[in-house]
C-alpha cells in the first residue's frame, strides 16, 4: 500500500477530517471575536468564558429543568447573549470612547471572575454531558469511524458561520451595521438606533460563543477551565485571519485546525504551539492578517 | 458561676504555662494545584486534610503550635519553586506538603534539599522522586508511577492485553509513568507498539486515539490524569474505540476523575489507588468527617495521603521535641508508620512510603448504591510488592 511520509493515506483522511471539527470550534469563536473586535472596536476576552457559560447553562437546563440537547442550542446562547448584554450596559459601554486597552483589561478580568465563579461552585473535574440519542452512535467511512455528533458539529458550523457572513456582508441590517461603525454620528443622524445596534451586535457574538459551548458540551467535559485553554489559541486564530475580518476568521478557523490535526500525526509533541508559530510567520510577512486591511 | 469561671480560666492558664516549656512551632505549607486540572484531587481538599490531621493529632495538648498555609503553583515549575523559595527564606515554612504535578515536584525536591527543610510529597507520580533524583529531604507518600504501572500494567497484560499503545502526557510525569509501564508490560510478555505524546494540558484526543486505534493494539495505556485522562476515556467511547474490542487502561485514575466521567462511560475500568474512602470502618469514618467539610466531596488517595503524612511528621516532632530536618528525618524512617487510612507502614531509606496497594474495578451503574460508590476490589497488593524494590531505584542514598 502507498504511503505519504509513513503515514497511510487512509490515517490522513481521518486526521485531516479531525482537524475540520476541531477547526470548527475555533471558526465559530473566532467568528464572534472578529464580529466585536470589527463592529465594537473591543478586544473581548470574556469570549472564552462565555463559551464556557453556554456549554454549563446547557448541563443546568438538563439537570435542573429537564430541557434537552435541541433547546439548549436555542436557549444557551440567548440566555448567555442577554448576560452579554448586560455585561455591555452595565461596564462595555462606557469605555467606547477609550484605548482598546481597557476593554481588553476590563473583560480580561470579567472572564477571570466568571471562572473564578464556576470554579468555586462546580470544582474543575468537569461534568457529564451526553450526546443527544439522535445523534448517538456513528457510522464506518472506510477510512475511519465518524461518530454521527462529529459530523453534526462540522455541519452546523458551517451553516452558522455562512449564515452570519451572509447576514453582515449581504444584507440590508448588515450594511447599517457596518455603517455604524464607519461613521456613527452620520448614521445616528439617518434616525437608527446605532448604541441599540451595537449592545445586541455584542449580544449576538456572545450569543455565538455560548453556542460553541453547547456543540462542545457532548464532547469535552464541561468545566469552568474550557475556555481559558482555548480562548488564547482563538486569538491567534483571529490575528492570523487579520482582526475583524468576517470571512478571514471562518477561513482561517478551519485552515487552522486542519493544519493543527496534521502536526499531530506528524510531530504531535508540537501541536499545541503549531498555531502560534504560523501567527508568528503571518505578522513578519503580512503584519494585518491574511484577509486584514491594513488601515 | 463565676468563681467557677475563675479557676477554669486558672487552670487553663496553667496548662498552657505549663506546656509552654516544650513548645515547637512548625509551619506546613500545602502545595498544590488549586484552579487547574488537578485542582479537585488535591487543591483545598490537601488543606482540609492537613488540618483534620492536626486536630486528630491534638498536636495543641501535645506543646506543637501548627500554623498551615497553602498556595496555588498553577501546574507550573517556575511559579512554585518561586512559592517553595519564599516560603522557606521569608515565610518560615518548616515542610511543604502534597505537590501533585511532577515537574513542579522535582523542582520542590531540589529545592528542598538546598534549604534543607522537608518535603513529603503526596500528589506527584513521577517514580525518580526516590530513585535518581532521590533526596535525603523528600519523602514521597501515596503512591507513584512504578506501583500504578506494577499493579495496573501488570494486570492488564495478565488478562491477555499482551500489545499496547501508549498516549502520554508530554512532561515527566507522562514520560516516567509510560517508562515504568513499559518495563512492566515487557517483562510480563507484552509488546509496545508505539506510543504517542500528546501536549499537557490538551482537550482533543480524537486524533491520537485514531492512531492508538490503527495501531491495532490490545490495550491503549493512557499515561495522563486529571482532566486529560477524563477526556480521552469520553472520547475513546465516542468514535467507537472501545466497543470494537480495544481497552483502555487508565494507568493514572482518581476518585474524583470516575466520578466526572460517570459510571455509564467509566464503567469496567481497572485503576489502581493506595485508597479508597470505603475501604473498612476507619476510612469511612474519616471520609464521612472529610466530606462534612468538603461539602459533600469524597477525599481521593492524595488528600489521604497529606492526611496521613502530616500525621507521621507531627508524631516524628513529637518525639523528638525538635523541628531540626534531620533528625526528624531520621525520626520518620526509623518509626513505623500507622495511621486510620494507610494502615502500617515504613518509610524506606530511599524517601519511599510503603503500604499496600489495590486494584480496583469501577463499579457498572447498577451495582452502585449510592454517591461515590464507585469501586469493587480487585486485588491487594501488598507493600512488600506494591513499590519498586529498594535495590533497583538507583538512588545514590541506598548504595552509601
Amino acid at each position: 500500500m502507498f504511503e505519504l511520509l509513513g503515514i497511510p493515506p487512509q490515517a490522513l483522511f481521518g486526521q485531516l477530517l479531525l482537524g475540520l471539527i476541531n477547526g470548527s470550534f475555533y471558526a465559530i469563536l473566532s467568528l464572534g471575536l472578529a464580529i466585536i473586535f470589527g463592529l465594537l472596536n473591543i478586544i473581548n476576552f470574556t469570549h472564552g468564558a462565555q463559551y464556557m457559560m453556554g456549554a454549563f447553562v446547557a448541563w443546568m437546563l438538563l439537570n435542573y429543568a429537564g430541557i434537552g440537547y435541541w433547546w439548549a442550542l436555542l436557549l444557551a446562547p440567548v440566555i448567555v447573549g442577554a448576560m452579554g448584554i448586560v455585561i455591555d450596559r452595565l461596564f462595555l459601554a462606557r469605555l467606547r470612547d477609550l484605548d482598546h486597552l481597557y476593554g481588553l483589561l476590563l473583560t480580561f478580568g470579567l472572564a477571570l471572575i466568571i471562572q473564578g465563579l464556576f470554579r468555586n461552585q462546580y470544582g474543575v473535574s468537569g461534568l457529564p454531558y451526553s450526546i443527544p440519542p439522535e445523534l448517538a452512535g456513528g457510522r464506518n467511512l472506510g477510512f475511519m469511524f465518524l461518530p454521527n455528533y462529529r459530523g453534526w458539529v462540522v455541519v452546523a458550523s458551517l451553516a452558522v458561520c455562512l449564515a452570519t457572513w451572509f447576514v453582515i456582508e449581504k444584507t440590508r441590517l448588515g450594511a447599517y451595521l457596518r455603517a455604524a461603525t464607519e461613521n456613527p454620528t452620520l448614521v445616528q443622524a439617518f434616525g437608527i438606533n446605532v448604541p441599540r445596534l451595537i449592545t445586541l451586535t455584542y449580544g449576538f457574538g456572545v450569543g455565538l460563543a455560548a453556542l460553541a459551548g453547547v456543540l462542545a458540551a457532548p464532547i469535552y467535559s464541561v468545566n469552568p477551565n474550557m475556555g481559558a485553554d482555548l480562548i488564547i489559541v482563538v486569538f491567534a486564530v483571529v490575528v492570523i485571519g487579520g482582526m475583524g475580518s468576517i470571512l478571514g476568521s471562518i477561513v482561517t478557523g478551519f485552515g487552522l485546525g486542519l493544519i493543527e490535526g496534521l502536526t499531530k500525526v506528524f510531530y504531535p509533541e508540537a501541536a499545541a504551539t503549531v498555531i502560534f508559530v504560523v501567527m508568528v510567520v503571518v505578522l513578519l510577512v503580512k503584519p494585518a492578517g491574511l484577509f486584514g486591511r491594513t488601515a | 458561676m463565676k468563681t467557677g469561671r475563675m479557676l477554669l480560666a486558672t487552670a487553663l492558664v496553667a496548662l498552657f504555662a505549663g506546656g509552654a516549656e516544650a513548645q515547637v512551632s512548625v509551619k506546613l505549607g500545602v502545595l498544590n494545584d488549586r484552579s487547574g486540572t488537578y485542582a479537585d484531587l488535591s487543591g483545598e481538599g490537601s488543606v482540609i486534610a492537613a488540618r483534620m490531621a492536626v486536630e486528630d493529632f491534638k498536636a495543641k495538648d501535645k506543646g506543637i503550635n501548627v500554623e498551615i498555609v497553602s498556595a496555588d503553583h498553577q501546574n507550573k515549575p517556575d511559579i512554585g519553586s518561586n512559592i517553595a523559595r519564599q516560603w522557606y527564606d521569608q515565610d518560615g515554612v518548616d515542610v511543604i506538603l502534597d505537590v501533585p504535578t511532577s515537574s513542579v515536584a522535582l523542582a520542590i525536591n531540589q529545592i528542598t534539599r538546598e534549604k534543607n527543610k522537608i518535603f513529603i510529597n503526596s500528589g506527584a507520580a513521577a517514580s525518580d522522586l526516590t530513585g535518581k533524583q532521590c533526596s535525603p529531604n523528600t519523602v514521597h507518600w501515596t503512591y507513584d508511577t512504578w506501583a500504578l504501572a506494577n499493579g495496573t500494567g501488570s494486570a492488564m497484560v495478565k488478562a491477555g492485553g499482551d500489545t499496547w499503545f501508549f498516549l502520554t502526557a508530554d512532561y515527566a510525569f507522562g514520560h516516567a509513568l509510560e517508562r515504568d509501564t513499559i518495563a512492566v508490560v515487557e517483562k510480563s510478555g507484552g509488546k509496545v507498539l508505539g506510543t504517542v505524546r500528546h501536549p499537557f494540558p490538551g482537550s482533543d484526543f480524537s486524533s491520537f486515539l485514531l492512531q492508538a486505534q490503527s495501531s491495532g493494539a490490545k490495550v491503549i495505556g493512557l499515561a495522563n490524569a486529571g482532566g486529560d485522562t477524563i477526556n480521552s476515556i469520553k472520547q475513546a467511547a465516542e468514535f467507537g474505540i472501545t466497543q470494537a474490542g480495544q481497552n483502555l487502561a487508565g494507568l493514572l485514575v482518581f476518585i474524583t476523575d470516575v466520578n466526572a466521567l460517570g459510571l455509564q462511560t467509566a464503567q469496567g475500568l481497572v485503576l489502581t489507588e493506595s485508597f479508597y474512602w470505603d475501604l473498612n470502618d476507619e476510612t469511612r469514618a474519616f471520609a464521612k468527617r472529610f466530606a462534612e467539610k468538603s461539602g459533600g466531596k469524597m477525599p481521593t488517595m492524595v488528600q489521604a495521603g497529606v492526611y496521613a503524612g502530616t500525621l507521621h511528621y507531627l508524631k516524628a516532632v513529637e518525639a523528638l521535641k525538635d523541628k531540626d530536618s534531620a533528625k526528624v528525618m531520621a525520626k520518620m524512617k526509623e518509626m513505623p508508620t500507622d495511621d486510620p487510612l494507610f494502615g502500617k507502614g515504613q518509610v524506606r531509606a530511599d524517601g519511599r512510603k510503603i503500604h499496600d496497594m489495590y486494584l480496583f474495578e469501577v463499579k457498572k451503574p447498577e451495582e452502585s448504591k449510592g454517591p461515590w460508590d464507585y469501586y469493587k476490589l480487585v486485588a491487594t497488593i501488598p507493600a512488600a510488592e506494591a513499590f519498586r524494590p529498594l535495590d533497583q531505584g538507583e538512588c545514590p542514598l541506598v548504595k552509601g
